[in-house]
């Protein structure tokens, strides 16, 4: 019955993704299928590219593979995304770490740095910014960039403002940032405890020792095997008793692994590092 | 529009339910898992584009409850017997090897969830083996999702736009020869009661 023409099948799919693995270094045979056929489908449309033209581009055009690595990589983010979460961070979180001499947060798949700027000024409200260092890692160099700048929209700190106020921090999210015309940046003080650079933790080693580390959001792009692998880096990346974020919707969902680690929060999937 | 013998046997032989619907189908959605029994044997998966829907309809299915209802969650195992929520400010999709994938991209028609990534993501997962209804909505999100699940052997329905409190979802399917069937919502209740 079925006689609609496939724009990119699911063999065609794995070649692309072994094409890209040996052209440009970047592995995603891992990554859960049904987003990322909908996102490579996505760029065939906009640019109005078949399937070979899209292979023959990868391929020949350098430049291009940046483009393509931007639309792959979901860079939606926002600060103080779901609120209750850094109202469970303040409530829950902060009085342990508050005990260390230094604090290290690694948030991991930061894109455009939202995150980390959220976790800089919740360091900052509670009086934890001096001892403090956030460390933003992300697969995507250009995203990068932009989060070193701590530069966003007037009409998307306008959207994330809101957020703030459900955060249960005092004041406002425009006193940490100083606005010009219709962009607004991030308070220099609150950048100097911050350090993006380039981790891809589907290949990357361990690189420090954390308190915590946040990663939300990240996991559902990747399939079960690889989110274990991940867990596993992440768990000896931690400090005794560190903590470990995932988003909302996502689960630890290895046996291995829940023995591994206590729950903090369900409703926040907040988890912390068990010694054993 | 009455039910036929091929739309029950077809019915009757899925294993999955998609319900798609926005604006003026809360009530309907919920008069349908209210009366779902326990024996179902398929699973129940509803987008519906409002924010706080899995909440509202948690609290009333509580005291109704015959089978199980839940949020979905990433990399859930879709299973027979439940009935399945997407979450607000994702969007859900559905893998081949039968569970469930999220994705925080762009919102489409200024909705996450959106239908039209389900049910496009279902018709390759699913082929022939599910149903999906799409119901009241004031846009046209689901149309062409449900397009291609009718093009890859998925029984197909929309509400009645005339009895659709809005019919601008249902209408959009209908318009592109999305919905094999258009139906009344009793019809609809009267075709899963079978």
């Amino acid at each position: 019955m079925s006689t609609e023409q496939e724009i990119l099948s699911a063999q065609q799919l794995d070649e692309l993704i072994d094409l890209i693995k040996k052209f440009h270094g970047f592995d995603f045979s891992c990554y859960s299928k049904a987003s990322l056929k909908r996102r490579v489908i996505r760029i065939m449309q906009n640019k109005k590219q078949t399937f070979y033209d899209l292979k023959h581009t990868l391929v020949n055009n350098q430049h291009f593979f940046q483009e393509f690595l931007d639309e792959i990589t979901v860079n939606v983010t926002e600060m103080f995304r779901d609120p209750s979460f850094y109202k469970a961070i303040n409530n829950q979180v902060i009085p342990y770490l508050s005990t260390y001499q230094h604090i290290k947060i690694w948030s991991a798949g930061c894109s455009s740095g939202e995150e980390v700027y959220s976790l800089a000024i919740l360091m900052n409200e509670t009086d934890l910014r001096k001892k403090s260092f956030i460390y933003g890692t992300d697969i995507n160099t250009e995203m990068l960039k932009e989060a070193r700048k701590g530069i966003y929209s007037l009409k998307k700190i306008k959207s994330y403002a809101e957020n703030y106020q459900y955060s249960g921090l005092k004041g406002s999210l425009t006193d940490h940032f100083t606005i010009m015309y219709d962009a607004a940046t991030i308070h220099s003080e609150l950048k100097h405890n911050t350090l993006f650079s380039v981790h891809n933790l589907v290949s990357d080693a361990i690189f420090n020792e954390f308190q915590l580390i946040s990663c939300r959001n990240v996991f559902i792009y990747f399939e079960s095997e690889l989110q274990e692998k991940i867990l596993e880096l992440f768990y000896n990346s931690l400090a005794p008793l560190g903590f470990l974020c995932m988003g909302s919707k996502e689960t630890i969902r290895s046996d291995r692994f829940k023995k591994k680690f206590k729950i903090i929060s369900s409703k926040e999937n907040i988890y912390q590092k068990i010694v054993t | 529009m009455s039910l036929d013998n091929n739309i029950i046997a077809h019915w009757k032989k899925s294993e999955f339910l998609l319900i798609g619907g926005s604006a003026g189908s809360f009530k309907l959605i919920f008069n349908i898992v209210k009366n779902f029994n326990s024996n179902l044997d398929k699973a129940v998966i509803i987008i519906h584009r409002k924010k706080n829907f899995f909440s509202e309809i948690e609290k009333l299915f509580a005291e109704n409850s015959r089978i199980s209802l839940k949020e979905i969650r990433d990399k859930e195992v879709i299973r027979k017997n439940t009935i399945y929520i997407a979450p607000a400010n994702y969007h859900t999709l559905i893998e081949k090897n039968g569970s469930f994938g999220l994705d925080v991209s762009e919102a489409i028609w200024y909705s996450r969830p959106s239908i039209d990534v389900t049910f496009e993501s279902a018709a390759e997962a699913f082929k022939g083996r599910c149903t999906a209804i799409l119901l009241s909505g004031a846009n046209q999100d689901g149309a062409l999702g449900l397009l291609k699940l009718r093009d890859n052997g998925c029984l197909t329905i929309a509400q009645n736009p005339e009895e659709a409190e809005m019919p601008q979802m249902p209408f959009a399917a209908i318009e592109i020869k999305a919905a094999e069937y258009i139906l009344n919502s009793e019809e609809i209740f009267g075709l899963l009661q079978k």
